[in-house]
């Protein structure tokens, strides 16, 4: 005979669920997380590695590369809407969009969002995001370590290399004085042409 | 959950938060009925300018079935998902959806 009871609830416990909920990829995230500690604003030029190449689109539909950002100091910030912390820094890169954009800096937001455009272009409005966000995918996820926690942030030089990485909600003042330091610093590429208008200078 | 995380309740506070949400898909013999979820924790975070309604620690949802009148006496599996979204107080990890399966017996 058949009794109802015998199934009447069944308990989950989210005490066996640990590894469910937050498993691997927390443990996965915490050696990024002490990196992000570490207290230096800048890497070093020459521990800095190049920032991966992408091909990723806008909101207008337009392909964009990185690479297109060549010879400018550019912050990278890999986000999503549903990420309260993202949220919080998103007013500050568009106010350092605001007033270095024409000093050869750039803001590119990546949205990790899977829903696409149809959450993240209210979000934009929203904001009042002033600088061109990008739709991300696995493969540039992949290129830039995996982005298991976010925000992440790359701080990236003229050159096109990392100097810096923030994972998670970081100080204001870390950008600024970032972006700062970085648009003070003379490109490698420049370094030849740099000298150019001081001999004309002093040919006078 | 490890201490210092945590994941936004069934009925977060903010439009924006992806709630804990358990569902079944393939519930076999039995008839889904109320999943109870716990009593949330309010809580405020530095990424929020109002507390959040999130669940940590150790906690439990509670599911409750009825069995199909034409329920074969046995063993039987149902099967669900469970999607969350968690964070810490500075980041936040993608969402998430895993199998949930429940082994039942009919007798």
């Amino acid at each position: 005979m058949k009794s109802k009871a015998a199934v009447t609830a069944f308990r989950l416990s989210v005490v066996l669920g640990t590894a469910w909920l937050v498993g691997c990829f927390i443990s996965g995230c915490s050696s990024q997380q002490r990196a992000s500690l570490s207290g230096e604003i800048l890497k070093p030029g020459p521990e800095r590695k190049a920032a991966p190449d992408f091909k990723l689109k806008d909101a207008d539909g337009k392909e964009v590369h990185l690479a297109d950002y060549r010879g400018k100091v550019v912050l990278l910030d890999f986000w999503a809407t549903w990420c309260g912390p993202c949220r919080i820094e998103i007013p500050w890169f568009t106010e350092l969009e605001r007033k270095n954009k024409d000093k050869g800096f750039a803001v590119l937001g990546v949205s990790m969002d899977d829903e696409g455009w149809k959450v993240v272009k209210p979000f934009l409005t929203e904001l009042k995001i002033n600088y061109r966000v990008l739709l991300g995918n696995d493969e540039a996820a992949h290129d830039y370590g995996g982005l298991d926690a976010l925000p992440t942030t790359f701080l990236i030089d003229r050159d096109g290399k990392i100097a810096a990485v923030h994972v998670g909600l970081t100080s204001r003042k870390d950008f600024e004085d970032g972006v700062e330091q970085l648009l003070k610093a003379p490109s490698k590429g420049d370094s030849g042409r740099v000298s150019l208008p001081a001999l004309i200078t002093g040919a006078r | 959950m490890r201490t210092g995380y945590h994941v936004n309740s069934n009925m977060p506070r903010e439009e924006y938060l992806i709630p804990l949400k358990l569902t079944w898909t393939s519930p076999g013999a039995l008839e889904p009925e109320a999943v109870l979820y716990p009593a949330p924790s309010i809580e405020k975070y530095a990424f929020a300018d109002q507390p959040l309604s999130v669940f940590s620690g150790n906690f439990d949802l509670v599911a409750h079935f009825k069995v199909k009148g034409d329920a074969p006496a046995g063993p039987g599996v149902t099967t669900g998902k469970l999607r969350y979204q968690a964070c810490s107080d500075r980041a936040c990890y993608a969402p998430r959806t895993v199998d949930v399966t429940v082994l039942y017996q009919i007798q």
